[in-house]
């Protein structure tokens, strides 16, 4: 055998490693828990226009005044019929929830909506997923909360479930409305 | 008691699985006869305490122990008697232990059914899936024991089966997935045994073959078979979804279908060693990398089981030992492979080999955009996920080529084929492709799309070459059928196969391109239609079930204004987890498909209803079935039975080491 025919058989084995070094570098970070690089942060600039609307326009200034949910979702995206039901309840319940309509296409968009009903105040339509790329979306489903501010509180990857949303989301949603009322009061008496 | 006699037994099992993965391989190279006997008896052995095991398990859902933690967070008393079976693979710890059966059932087969391989080969296969199973029984008793108890405060009820799992297709699709994921360990461990003795010739592919091929058609089936559930559980009417999970199993498939092929080129052209050994080194590790994938949490998916960095670690370490071992083996070996075949450029082992490269191609790609949000993430370009869109923009060149490939090389001979009389005998063909190839979806279906005239025109092809080249071998005989049923059926196998494929790639582009769907409010009375249907909503009533309660639609649907059949959608409650679960109603026949589902209830007492017309949607699955049909006729051959026949009069000497 040839020398040079030696390093095709090792090509294989190369490749391996080289996957199984991705491998473990993602084992430590679980997408699930992943803090986005903009925790903290406001939420980035954008203007993008409402699903279903030829003319309105959303952009981050529609987040601020009160604490909410931002979902990112899609209709192609398996995982999302299965939160939706909860956000529905959640909806009903009195959170607020926006949208996000990832890499979607408007009809398909609406007539989900339509079919499964809708939880969202408004739903920002992020045809090319600009916004996406922006806050660092992963995939859909993800969910935001963004505070009274319109600062990324937290960043959720995966399906909320009745679980997620009772022993994650909402202690957290609680704080930031509560931290937000104390300044506001300050400001009053002052 | 019981979890504690099925723990007991998984221990022994494990410790059987010990002196399986040790002793006869220890004999082989020792060759001494009486190390090596070991290596049947121990996997009966180790498959008789495993099956204990799992029917301890079984047990304990069928009793409603729920101080056990698996059962109490996978089954309910009001949970229907056979849903509590199937609960026993309803999770991760469970699913691992049918996985860990199944990988024992493989080598009690291979133990049984050995009966004319050397014992030296017998006791190295049967040692390296003792290791396998030593690693999966390591994995469940080390992070995941289905076994563990909720002492002392354990809950009154079980929380309940997911209700998306409470369904015939979810009883049945993960044993038949894993029989092939598992399936392929045999393959791999011909292939490992092969290498370490040195001996692989064409009598080696010639017993990897049918194994291989069982263990395709378990995959093959089982992939349709979750494909078919997701389409009528999830209530929306797709039946594909890039998901991650779903390329863990289309990977190994792909691989394995590359295999397939170069098994048949190495059995008959004793040439393409070192290729087919490293798919069957590949086609077993994406199935590892599958577990991976699906268990270790690094990815989200609708099916992924709840995520533990530990469990994680533990399956990428044992993917390291075996795939980074097995592939060090490999290219250590590598001055074992010399081809002894001579061919030339246009011949059918060409063919072959590129659609074998073909196959592998489409396998990086699922693996690429399974991937990509890792690899984009390592490369600090933030997580980019792929879609739909970039699988579907890929897959589609990727099957046109594999159908042209499929409509020639196997009229092609082996080793050298004349270009001008080859041209010459399908000039007709084409022209026949082409007419009909635009004819069809013309005809049927008014608006013809390029992207569906061309996949139909390359699927009349390989129709018409298959009908043709049938039809030629069969009239050499006296009478046409007699020369037909006198065919080897590992032909008719291999044309059955592809003409499988042909029939879902058919069904895959016309419910893509031809499909109709509408969302609509209806109220009782109200009507809508798609095409010449008609659907005319009655109206729902409240149903009362065992343990979920329910909303049935009933939608009447009519042709021409002739009524046909009614169908009856439901909005589901299950009791337990209050989820709301949609059961789509479908009328299917092998042209078309309608699908009716409920959405949401408006205060006003109207509904969304979805409504869809899905022409010739069965024909994904039916393609699979045909194919899987295809692979067993294969494995019927004659060659591999009489080979059996002739072993078993034939003493083998046990030094048959070179």
């Amino acid at each position: 055998m040839e020398k040079s025919k030696v390093w095709i058989f090792l090509a294989p084995l190369g490749v391996f490693i080289a996957l199984a070094v991705l491998l473990f570098n993602s084992l430590s970070n679980d997408p699930r828990l992943l803090p986005s690089a903009k925790l903290g942060r406001p939420v980035p600039i954008f203007s993008l226009p409402v699903l279903g609307t030829a003319a309105e326009q959303f952009s981050q200034e529609n987040l601020k005044g009160h604490v909410s949910l931002l979902n990112v979702w899609a209709t192609w995206c398996p995982s999302c019929r299965v939160e939706h039901p909860v956000l529905n309840q959640l909806a009903e319940s009195g959170v607020v929830i926006y949208g996000l309509n990832y890499k979607d296409k408007s009809e398909e968009a609406l007539s989900y909506l339509q079919q499964l009903g809708n939880p969202y105040q408004k739903v920002i339509y992020d045809e090319k997923g600009d916004l996406g790329l922006d806050l660092g979306v992963y995939g859909a489903p993800e969910t935001y909360i963004i505070d009274a501010e319109g600062l990324i509180v937290y960043r959720h990857v995966g399906v909320v479930s009745d679980e997620v949303w009772l022993t994650v989301l909402k202690p957290l949603m609680d704080a930031a409305s509560q931290s937000e009322q104390v300044p506001s009061k300050g400001g009053l008496s002052g | 008691m019981l979890a504690e006699s099925g723990q007991f037994a998984l221990i022994v099992a494990l410790a059987v699985a010990l002196i399986q993965g040790t002793f006869p391989l220890l004999g082989a190279y020792r060759q001494n006869a009486s190390l090596m006997a070991l290596a049947r008896p121990a996997a009966l052995t180790q498959f008789f305490f495993t099956a204990l095991s799992f029917a301890c398990l079984a047990a304990l859902f069928l009793n409603n122990d729920f101080t056990v933690a698996y059962v109490a967070s996978h089954s309910n008393s009001q949970l229907p008697e056979w849903f509590k079976v199937s609960a026993v693979w309803g999770g991760h710890e469970g699913s691992l232990l049918l996985w860990v059966l199944i990988l024992a059932g493989w080598s009690a087969a291979v133990a049984v059914f050995s009966k004319d391989l050397p014992q030296d080969m017998v006791s190295r296969v049967l040692s390296v899936m003792g290791l396998l199973s030593v690693g999966f029984m390591l994995f469940i008793l080390l992070t995941s024991n289905p076994f563990d108890r909720l002492l002392p405060s354990f809950p009154f009820d079980g929380s309940d089966l997911n209700p998306l799992l409470q369904d015939i297709g979810l009883i049945i699709h993960p044993p038949l997935l894993y029989m092939g994921y598992v399936g392929f360990s045999v393959v791999f461990a011909f292939a490992i045994a092969g290498l370490i003795s040195g001996r692989l010739d064409s009598t080696w592919a010639k017993w990897s073959r049918p194994w291989t091929l069982i263990a395709w058609c378990f995959l093959t089936v089982g992939i349709a078979l979750g494909s078919w559930w997701a389409y009528y559980e999830l209530g929306w009417g797709g039946w594909w979804f890039w998901d991650p999970v779903e390329n863990a199993s289309l990977m190994p498939w792909l691989a394995g279908t590359a295999l397939l092929h170069a098994l048949a080129v190495t059995e008959k052209r004793k040439i393409f060693k070192a290729w087919t050994i490293m798919l069957a080194i590949t086609s077993f590790s994406l199935s590892l990398l599958g577990t991976f994938l699906v268990r270790s949490g690094v990815l989200t998916s609708v099916h992924a089981f709840a995520s533990d960095p530990e469990r994680g670690m533990f399956v990428l370490g044992f993917l390291i030992i075996v795939v980074g071992g097995s592939l060090s083996l490999f290219a250590f070996r590598a001055n074992l492979f010399k081809g002894q075949g001579q061919y030339q450029l246009f011949s059918r082992e060409t063919l072959l080999m590129l659609g074998n490269i073909l196959l592998l191609v489409a396998t990086v790609v699922v693996l690429l955009g399974t991937l990509f949000p890792l690899l984009s993430e390592a490369f600090n370009m933030g997580k980019i996920s792929v879609g739909p869109p970039y699988f579907n923009l890929l897959f589609f060149p990727l099957t046109l080529l594999a159908m042209l490939l499929m409509g020639v090389a196997p009229f092609v001979r082996w080793k050298k084929q004349e270009a001008a009389g080859f041209i010459k005998g399908f000039v007709w063909m084409a022209v026949i492709s082409v007419v009909l190839g635009i004819a069809f979806p013309w005809i049927f279906f008014g608006s013809p799309v390029w992207q569906v005239i061309v996949v139909t025109v390359f699927c009349v092809w390989v129709l018409s070459a298959t009908i043709k080249d049938v039809v030629k071998k069969s009239v050499n005989k006296k009478n046409v059928l007699q020369g037909f049923i006198s065919l080897p059926r590992s032909y008719k196998g291999m044309m059955l196969g592809h003409l499988g494929i042909v029939v879902l790639v058919m069904g895959v582009t016309y419910t893509s391109f031809y499909s109709t769907e509408i969302d609509v409010r209806m109220a009782t009375g109200d009507s809508v239609s798609i095409k010449t249907y008609s659907f005319k909503f009655h109206g729902v009533k409240d149903v009362s079930r065992q343990n979920h309660n329910a909303v049935m639609g009933e939608i009447e649907v009519s042709q021409n204004g002739k009524r046909l059949f009614s169908l009856y959608p439901e909005k589901r409650v299950y009791a337990v987890q209050k989820n709301m679960m949609t059961e789509a109603a479908i009328h299917w026949n092998l042209g078309r498909d309608i699908y009716v589902a409920l959405g949401d209830s408006f205060d006003d007492g109207s509904w969304a209803v979805r409504v869809q017309h899905k022409p010739l949607m069965r024909l994904v699955w039916l393609g699979a079935l045909i194919s899987a049909l295809g692979g067993m006729l294969v494995v019927a051959d004659r060659r591999y039975r009489q080979v059996r026949r002739k072993r078993s009069v034939k003493n083998y000497p046990l030094e048959l080491e070179a």
